[in-house]
């Protein structure tokens, strides 16, 4: 039930999130100064914390969108089921945000 | 539904279940494309997370040219179009079921479209833009 709420709020969250990645590929397109906005603002800890928020939210999103997929195939249901899907949800989109920025940070070629 | 054996012949057909398609007015197109850009969404998810965190810290120039390597934009460009056809339908939901005032509903559906076709279009420009380099 509350996990069903929390996937309306992440929902809504990204919804406007969407701002932030218009913002950033709109600068990006516009030029080096326009881009200086973005790059002060990501390298500042509170932008990191808004990107890493906004990651975590779209992954708990997804993972909570292929649970939403499981129940369509009328599996699921069992009380033991949703505890563990609710379970998973939670605890694999902490891990796997962590597992995607890392693989993201090693693409860059060490931390910055 | 009460049988009663002995009434008029029946003249109600399942016809009145589907006419209108239902209270929603749109049958189960929305639930199908919802469920096709989420699966769609997964893939493009984990991609779009890691080109993000991997341009973290780059400067202009070494962005426009990940951003613009044709890989990257595909993903990206695909990324863009199914969320936001996703998020229009999801935030469709959300309006429907909490807003029932009927012109708030309208005005509300109106600037979700809309808002979700101004994000798509921003966000495709942008790429299209830093790919070809105009």
């Amino acid at each position: 039930m509350a996990m069903s709420v929390f996937h309306r709020i992440t929902g809504s969250a990204l919804f406007f999130g969407t701002l932030l990645l218009a913002w950033w590929l709109i600068a990006a397109a516009s030029g080096p100064k326009a881009y200086a906005g973005v790059e002060w603002f990501m390298g500042t800890i509170i932008g990191r914390l808004v990107l890493f928020g906004y990651t975590w939210a779209l992954i708990h999103h997804m993972l909570g969108g292929v649970r939403h997929l499981i129940w369509d195939t009328l599996h699921g249901f069992e009380p033991q089921d949703r505890e563990m899907l609710a379970r998973g949800t939670l605890f694999g989109s902490v891990i796997l945000t962590l597992v995607l920025w890392g693989v993201g940070y090693l693409i860059m070629g060490g931390t910055r | 539904m009460t049988d009663l054996p002995n009434a008029a012949p029946r003249l109600r057909t399942p016809l009145r279940h589907v006419r209108g398609l239902g209270s929603g007015h749109s049958g189960t197109e929305h639930f199908w494309r919802q469920r096709l850009t989420a699966i769609a969404n997964v893939p493009l998810t984990i991609a779009f997370v890691v080109i993000v965190v991997s341009l973290l810290g780059r400067n202009h120039a070494a962005v426009v040219q990940i951003i613009g390597w044709p890989p990257v934009s595909i993903v990206m460009l695909l990324f863009i179009a199914s969320i936001t056809y996703h998020m229009r339908i999801g935030m469709q939901v959300i309006i429907e079921d909490y807003v029932h005032g009927e012109l708030s509903k309208i005005l509300l559906l109106v600037a979700n479209t809309f808002f979700s076709i101004v994000i798509a279009f921003g966000c495709g420009y942008a790429i299209l833009k830093l790919s070809f380099g105009v």
